[in-house]
């Protein structure tokens, strides 16, 4: 049978197809990614028109530039204080913030505990590829100690950040973490997350095939996503002291912190103004 | 009072310096309808160093509102008054804490200087903090700049709501003794020089 | 409640708090910061009375990023800083610029480079407030010299901002920030308050699509628009664009947008001037010494006048062209070592001597020291 290619697609309403293709690499993460962030969005029966997704800048940072929906694609490192006085204005919109890891726990790393201290409204998808995709394979906080990089050609001499555990130490209400090859667990925790209120973090680990995989012995997305699925073990509410990512040893996947109470800011700054004035917000 | 006034009031941080300045300066602008600036002073020290406020009252549109010279020297601290005697005017008025500040000969300077134990009344009171206000109703009685009116309505706003009273109390007590004070002068003035 | 009308004793930085509450500020995000907390101090107590939200971030780039997000989400929003902290957020300046987000960001400038003195004054930031950002554009910087007109344009920054969809910097500094003075606050008539242009229809809509005044309208989010907002180089769609004419296209409106409006947003107020052949120029607290400079050299028989500029971007070229054939001698009094001289030369050319009386920061120029300079250049 002759190759066809797909006319339309079932989640095709959700993005600009107008703007396809895309600029992602052949083999990389973030195009799984987004079809799970739909899958949940459909699955949490989330209104589009009451979503605004924030990102910031690097491969996924297009992501936002993709969805039919209102989206923002703001400065390098800063999509979440962008979220974050977004979700001030308009309570009323689910804001989901769509960056990378170079973006958000690098060079806005700073911003990223904050908004989990102070419990910010935000869905948080963290697509970590484990470098700096778009400039070239450049080590990042994210990267394992000793992965090849184009900034580390003798291996890298750093320790990379636990994201689930720094998230979770700075206070986050949601953290868990999947990988770009646990489609199906990712949507269904995406959808999970979108009915949790507060600062959500849902790390993603991703393939980038280009320039992390093509210096780490795994050459093509393929490989990487066998090492995803070779080298990921599932542990609910794990000790978050072992979720650190190393290159020879079992990545630890799972949902890790699931808090339900805890109110948010933007709940604490509204009552605030209810407290001072007196009155119910719309009187 | 002449079309500008320049007013500096100083002692110790922690002394309501500020405040003293700001109802001054609220008093003239608010109350009196008179134009007015003020500065506090403004730097990284708290309590205990140098602190002074600047007040400039005219009766037109102020051009410039900073200090130049001053014709008011409200003291209530010595260091401060040895920093600031050496601004004020030739026939300038000095006020001051007479149980923290002496005066010495470059008070010569001033026409007429005016002395009241602004912090003991405070603390007879029951609070050492009212001292500033103290003053205030002492300035009030004796440059006239400001009526007693004007400058208590500036009182009531300048404090807090849970001090207002002894404030006022301490308004009060400061005016009367300036009220005396001019009588005694007025009856000593012929046996002065 | 915003403010009822009538007579208030403020400070520079209190003056601005409550304007900007007047204007329709709804949210402030800001870090402390030497010698503006008082107005960030204020926000904080003020605005939950008024049903907005007061956001203390963990620097300035997280303020300037979060009150360009609240403005996409409809709120009229304002960061204030220093120094240190407006250069932490030219990036996100340009952002603003970029993306045409009406925004206000009051710098209360401190003496610098660096750390300098931070409880002194300065006007050293002039020239960043242009140009602080990377690549072509054009912001609007406004100067007031009185506490009144710290309330006054605190307005119209935030009028100007929305109208032309563009960051308003009000350049204050030290000295105001700390003055008190007497403010009138106008009545609900006399009020003018501008709010940024809404899409007409849905229907084929583009988001940066301009009118004829180059001003694209801004659409609201959450009703279904489904717009993009890059900072990208990007086409009327607001897709990414990497294409030279597109580039084209679009900073050139960015720019023209403000240059074509000059007239409109340029304010000067000049004292002393219709027979003046010698003038002061000034900006922010340096206009106070200046005004009294020009009064006492006038007593001298010197005619002197002086030009106060209230809008320093876009600079009032037009302004100095057209009076530098009656001025013999400009005498630009700046405390920095020669920034707006720069601008007056260039408007000016060879049509008139100018000369920089600069000051490196800490105090203002004396009257007497202006004077000087006055009965010099007047023999």
């Amino acid at each position: 049978m002759p190759m066809q290619f797909v006319k339309y697609h079932v989640r095709d309403k959700y993005l600009k197809t107008d703007r396809l293709p895309h600029i992602w690499c052949p083999g990389c993460g973030i195009g799984s990614i987004l079809n799970a962030f739909l899958l949940g969005l459909e699955k949490a029966n989330i209104d589009p028109d009451k979503l605004l997704v924030v990102s910031g800048i690097g491969c996924t940072g297009r992501v936002a530039g993709y969805l039919n929906m209102d989206t923002f694609h703001t400065t390098h490192g800063r999509a979440i204080p962008f979220a974050i006085g977004l979700k001030i204005a308009r309570p009323d919109m689910h804001v989901v913030v769509f960056s990378g890891d170079g973006d958000l726990v690098t060079i806005g790393g700073n911003h990223f505990i904050h908004a989990a201290r102070r419990n910010n409204d935000l869905l948080v998808i963290l697509v970590n590829n484990l470098n700096y995709g778009m400039t070239g394979g450049q080590v990042g906080a994210t990267t394992p100690h000793n992965a090849i990089t184009t900034t580390t050609p003798y291996g890298n001499i750093e320790d990379d950040f636990n994201i689930p555990f720094l998230a979770a130490a700075a206070g986050a209400v949601y953290v868990a973490r999947w990988t770009s090859l646990h489609v199906r667990r990712l949507a269904w925790s995406i959808a999970e997350a979108f009915h949790r209120k507060g600062f959500r973090l849902i790390e993603v680990i991703s393939q980038c095939p280009t320039t992390f995989g093509r210096r780490n012995k795994m050459p093509n997305g393929l490989d990487m996503l066998k090492w995803f699925r070779d080298n990921t073990i599932v542990k609910h509410n794990a000790d978050l002291r072992e979720t650190r990512i190393e290159l020879n040893r079992k990545i630890v996947i799972g949902k890790f912190i699931d808090i339900k109470d805890k109110p948010t800011f933007e709940e604490q700054a509204y009552g605030l103004v209810e407290k001072v004035r007196g009155v119910k917000r719309g009187e | 009072m002449e079309n500008r006034v320049e007013i500096i009031i100083c002692g110790f941080g922690g002394q309501g310096i500020v405040r003293a300045g700001y109802i001054i300066g609220y008093a003239a602008a608010i109350s009196e309808d008179l134009e007015s600036s003020f500065v506090p002073s403004y730097g990284p020290e708290a309590r205990g160093g140098e602190c002074a406020s600047r007040i400039v009252i005219a009766r037109e549109k102020i051009d410039y509102p900073f200090i130049t010279t001053i014709d008011i020297l409200i003291t209530m601290s010595e260091p401060a008054y040895k920093k600031y005697v050496n601004y004020l005017k030739k026939g300038g008025i000095i006020l001051y804490d007479e149980d923290l500040v002496e005066l010495d000969d470059r008070a010569r300077i001033a026409s007429k200087t005016y002395g009241i134990p602004a912090t003991r009344i405070a603390e007879e009171l029951g609070n050492r903090i009212v001292a500033n206000i103290v003053m205030l109703g002492f300035f009030t009685s004796v440059t006239g700049i400001i009526t007693y009116e004007g400058m208590k309505r500036a009182v009531e706003v300048g404090v807090p709501a849970r001090f207002r009273e002894i404030n006022l109390k301490a308004f009060d007590i400061g005016y009367s003794y300036g009220e005396k004070l001019k009588k005694e002068r007025e009856s000593e003035e012929p046996l002065r020089n | 409640m915003s403010l009822e009308p009538g007579t208030y004793f403020f400070s520079g930085n209190e003056a601005v708090a409550e304007a900007a509450l007047l204007a329709g500020c709804r949210f402030f995000a800001g870090y402390p910061i030497t010698p503006t907390s008082e107005l960030a101090e204020r926000m904080a107590r003020r605005l939950p009375q008024v049903g907005g939200v007061f956001i203390q971030m963990e620097d300035e780039i997280g303020s300037i990023m979060a009150i360009i997000g609240a403005s996409w989400g409809g709120l009229k929003a304002m960061t204030a800083t220093s120094g240190p902290g407006f250069s932490l957020m030219q990036e996100s300046i340009g952002f603003a610029a970029m993306t045409e987000t009406p925004i206000v960001v009051c710098n209360v400038q401190r003496a610098g480079p660096s750390t300098g003195m931070p409880t002194y004054v300065g006007q050293g930031d002039v020239m960043q407030a242009k140009w602080g950002s990377h690549g072509p554009y054009e912001i609007i910087a406004l100067s007031p010299s009185s506490v009144q007109e710290c309330f006054d344009m605190t307005i119209r920054a935030f009028n100007l901002s929305e109208k032309y969809r563009v960051p308003v910097i009000l350049l204050m500094d030290e000295r105001l920030s700390h003055l008190y003075e007497k403010v009138r606050v106008p009545s609900k008539n006399e009020l003018i308050i501008i709010n940024r242009k809404k899409p007409r229809e849905k229907k084929g809509f583009l988001p940066y699509k301009a009118d004829d005044d180059l001003v694209p309208p801004m659409p609201p989010v959450g009703e279904g628009y489904h717009f993009h907002v890059t900072g990208l180089t990007h086409d009327e769609r607001g897709y990414p664009h990497m294409d030279p004419e597109v580039q084209e296209s679009l900073i050139r409106r960015l720019n023209d947008k403000i240059r074509k409006h000059v007239d409109d947003i340029v304010e000067i107020d000049t004292f002393m001037m219709d027979d003046a052949d010698i003038a002061i120029v000034a900006f922010g607290s340096v206009v106070r010494p200046s005004i009294r400079a020009i009064k006492l050299s006038r007593e001298r028989n010197i005619r002197a006048g002086l030009i106060a500029l209230k809008t320093i971007w876009p600079f009032p070229d037009k302004f100095f062209e057209d009076i530098s054939s009656r001025i013999n001698t400009f005498i630009v009094a700046e405390i920095n070592y020669g920034q707006v001289v720069r601008e007056v030369k260039r408007a000016i050319g060879d049509k008139a001597k100018v000369l920089l009386l600069p000051k490196m920061g800490g105090a203002l120029h004396t009257p007497e020291e202006l004077l000087d300079i006055l009965m010099r250049e007047a023999k």
